[in-house]
């Protein structure tokens, strides 16, 4: 079968990697018949032809910077992984862009989601105190976390206070950051998972590698191998149907018996004193709902104003995120409910420091929608664990040296500055503008290696520069299903240096300026 | 000093120099063709749900022929499993279909909104497998937008907007109903 029929019939546009079309997936159907396409599902029925050992994460070491390159070298040279997570995630971009496409006032929403998160972060001590004021008077309990440290001696404390022993939790990429999983380990609490997706990488002792979808870098093979090996299920089954319900009858039980639940939250409403959580399995409604103490960790930067800004958020965030119009559950927790108990974590961990730096601030407006990750070549041929570090893709290059800035002092190179992820970001942060200025900051501070150093004079005409970089990268297509052709020779690009890239002919960057008069004209 | 006031301190001190108001929110209508039921409709097939419309009794009958254990939280709907605000969320465990009101649905998104008065319980709404919600045609707002201008959110305690049943497609983008929570999620309109 050729791809052009089947575009025609299903109106989509050709993968990438056309060998991992399959019939059908055994995915879910509508009432007449149709594919569905919600939540986090892809739009054509996938599967990788061989079955494939899993490329792992980057190797950490205490002092040394994550070697970005070496990892995700081996996560390309295991080809079944890499197609699919590149054309998973290229697919959710797409399927982004036609929700995108499907609502005229898009952009106004963007420009409205950026100008309320400004505002909020311009007037952060206000929207706080009136948050901490409202909850309290709802019949929350608030407290305040400086750090990760803090944040999980505080959640032990509340759990230690009710004799709990066991919490089970929803997905949140702040107690990731805060080691708390890792924590609670230690002073013997146990913790459970209970997203799919986070749930195995949990039994895995891995990482989320993504912050929307934690193990889209897995195979079903690599599940059921994992679920095997520490759900007790049959090896040999990889059937995504089993794998999904094994999980749900071996965790029902936990849920059940649980002495605390614990959730993130997505958004913090000033006015309300209330916290919105956005999931597709319900897991989060579970963990809240099912114990009688549930605690929320919030960072600082989750505040909104007002109820009505989230007609604004939610429009977008799993659109964003997903391509879908929005997430199966979009839960408002108010306070406790009768008889039950109810505290909220607000965690600074390095925000308030943040907020003060003038080109990297409005990162604090990011709702982590991941849509930068899906959109970016990089991340989507690298695989999120290659960065070694709790936030990937572009988003991670901006976050990650802020925590620790010679760890991942390598970071900010696994770009191509192409302006991709900027183009999709629901709160208009200007992310590859910011990769670009720690690639500065990084080299000014001596922070990255000699290598790199050498590299960023060498570049030094382009540097000293930024407005005709900037132009060039502003004209370079947003959406770029392979690397534009000047990313490919670009000086200041180490990742595709060495690497056989698709397609595009091998251009520089000045002949593609000169091309396109810098950047005025049209890629063609 | 307190981590509160650290913390606040270190924001304020750290407050980014500018001017930056807090915007009005438009009004962006929704083209929902001239209707906007069959809008909800078609939103919520898309996210995995689906719409019936007749009694509740004959729609129990030819959905649900099999269910053992029934819990109803409208007076529309006898279940044969009791229900109360200190129910235990244990003893819901074995819940085959939950019955129960939404207060409002959004056309957007094909979305509804359960509320905890509503529920009386708010696991049931997760722990049972499979929902049927009743809604009132005449209660669907156009977008997200007009739902969030609504008093609910100011009001209760817990209030959800539930858009088709549990799904996840984690595992290779294959699409599965029934992750965590309920299988299926049927609307009533009516
Ligand atoms: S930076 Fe923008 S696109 Fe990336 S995760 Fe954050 S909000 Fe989404």
């Amino acid at each position: 079968m050729t791809e052009e029929p089947r575009r025609a019939a299903d109106g989509l546009p050709a993968l990438i990697h056309q060998e991992l079309y399959t019939a059908d997936d055994g995915g879910a159907k509508g009432p007449n018949g149709e594919r569905l396409t919600h939540g986090e599902a892809s739009s054509r029925p996938l599967q990788p032809p061989a079955r494939e050992h899993q490329p792992r994460g980057a190797a950490l070491h205490r002092r040394r910077p994550v070697d970005h390159d070496e990892a995700a070298q081996r996560f390309i040279d295991a080809p079944q992984h890499e197609k699919m997570h590149d054309e998973r995630l290229w697919d959710l971009r797409q399927k982004r862009d036609r929700q995108m496409q499907a609502i005229p006032e898009w952009e106004d929403l963007r420009n409205l989601a950026s100008a309320i998160k400004q505002h909020t972060l311009a007037h952060l001590g206000d929207y706080l105190e009136q948050f901490e004021a409202q909850a309290k008077a709802n019949g929350v309990h608030v407290h305040w976390a400086q750090d990760g440290a803090e944040h999980n001696r505080i959640v032990h404390g509340i759990l230690a206070n009710h004799g709990a022993k066991r919490l089970i939790k929803s997905k949140s990429m702040l107690t990731e950051e805060t080691g708390f999983r890792h924590y609670m380990a230690g002073v013997g609490i146990e913790v459970v998972e209970t997203d799919l997706g986070e749930r195995i990488q949990q039994l895995d002792d891995e990482a989320p590698s993504h912050i929307v979808v934690p193990a889209v870098h897995k195979l079903r093979g690599d599940v059921a191998d994992v679920f095997a090996r520490t759900l007790g299920t049959d090896p040999a089954n990889d059937d995504v149907h089993y794998l999904a319900e094994q999980q749900r009858e071996k965790t029902r039980p936990l849920i059940l018996d649980a002495d605390a639940g614990m959730t993130g939250a997505n958004f913090a409403v000033a006015e309300t004193g209330s916290f919105v959580v956005c999931t597709n399995e319900g897991n989060a409604d579970l963990s809240a709902n099912v114990p009688p103490l549930h605690i929320a960790s919030i960072g600082l930067e989750k505040l909104i104003p007002r109820i009505a800004d989230l007609g604004v958020f939610i429009r977008l965030l799993s659109r964003s995120a997903l391509g879908s119009p929005i997430t199966q559950y979009t839960s408002h927790f108010r306070g406790p409910r009768t008889g039950g108990e109810m505290h909220v974590v607000l965690v600074d961990n390095g925000r308030s420091a943040r907020l003060g730096e003038p080109e990297f601030w409005q990162s604090l407006k990011c709702i982590r929608c991941g849509a930068c990750m899906n959109t970016c070549p990089v991340y989507r041929r690298s695989g999120g664990l290659s960065y070694g570090a709790t936030y990937s893709g572009p988003i991670g290059l901006i976050l990650d040296p802020t925590f620790d800035r010679r760890r991942y002092s390598s970071l900010p190179f696994a770009s191509t500055l192409n302006g991709s992820c900027t183009n999709v970001c629901p709160v208009k942060i200007d992310i590859h503008e910011q990769i670009f200025t720690w690639r500065k900051v990084l080299a000014e501070s001596h922070d990255i290696g000699f290598g790199k150093q050498a590299l960023m004079k060498a570049a030094g005409a382009i540097l000293s520069h930024p407005r005709l970089y900037r132009a060039a990268v502003a004209a370079a297509d947003g959406a770029l299903k392979v690397l534009p052709g000047f990313a490919v020779a670009n000086p200041l690009n180490t990742w595709t240096r060495g690497r056989d890239m698709p397609e595009p002919p091998r251009e520089t960057f000045h002949q593609w300026y000169e091309r396109t008069k810098g950047g005025k004209e049209q890629e063609r | 000093m307190s981590a509160r006031d650290a913390i606040l301190a270190a924001v304020r001190a750290n407050r980014p120099r500018g001017e930056y108001p807090l915007p009005d929110l438009p009004d962006f209508p929704l083209d929902d063709g001239g209707d906007r039921v069959a809008h909800f409709q078609k939103s919520l097939e898309a996210m995995g749900g689906r719409c019936h419309s007749g009694g509740i009794d004959a729609a129990m009958r030819e959905l649900f022929p099999d269910a053992k254990v029934i819990v109803s939280t409208v007076p529309e709907f006898r279940g044969n499993r009791d229900i109360a605000e200190n129910t235990p969320p244990q003893a819901l465990a074995d819940v085959d279909v939950a019955v129960t009101r939404a207060s409002f649905g959004v056309a957007e998104t094909g979305s509804v909104l359960l509320m905890d008065q509503a529920l009386i319980c708010n696991a049931i709404a997760y722990l049972a497998q499979h929902l049927v919600i009743l809604l009132d045609p005449a209660a669907i707002v156009p977008t997200l937008q007009d739902a969030y201008r609504r008093a609910e959110f100011h009001r209760h305690r817990y209030a959800s907007f539930h858009t088709g049943p549990s799904a996840t497609a984690d595992i290779e983008g294959v699409l599965i109903h029934g992750a965590q929570g309920v299988r299926s999620l049927t609307v009533l309109l009516g």
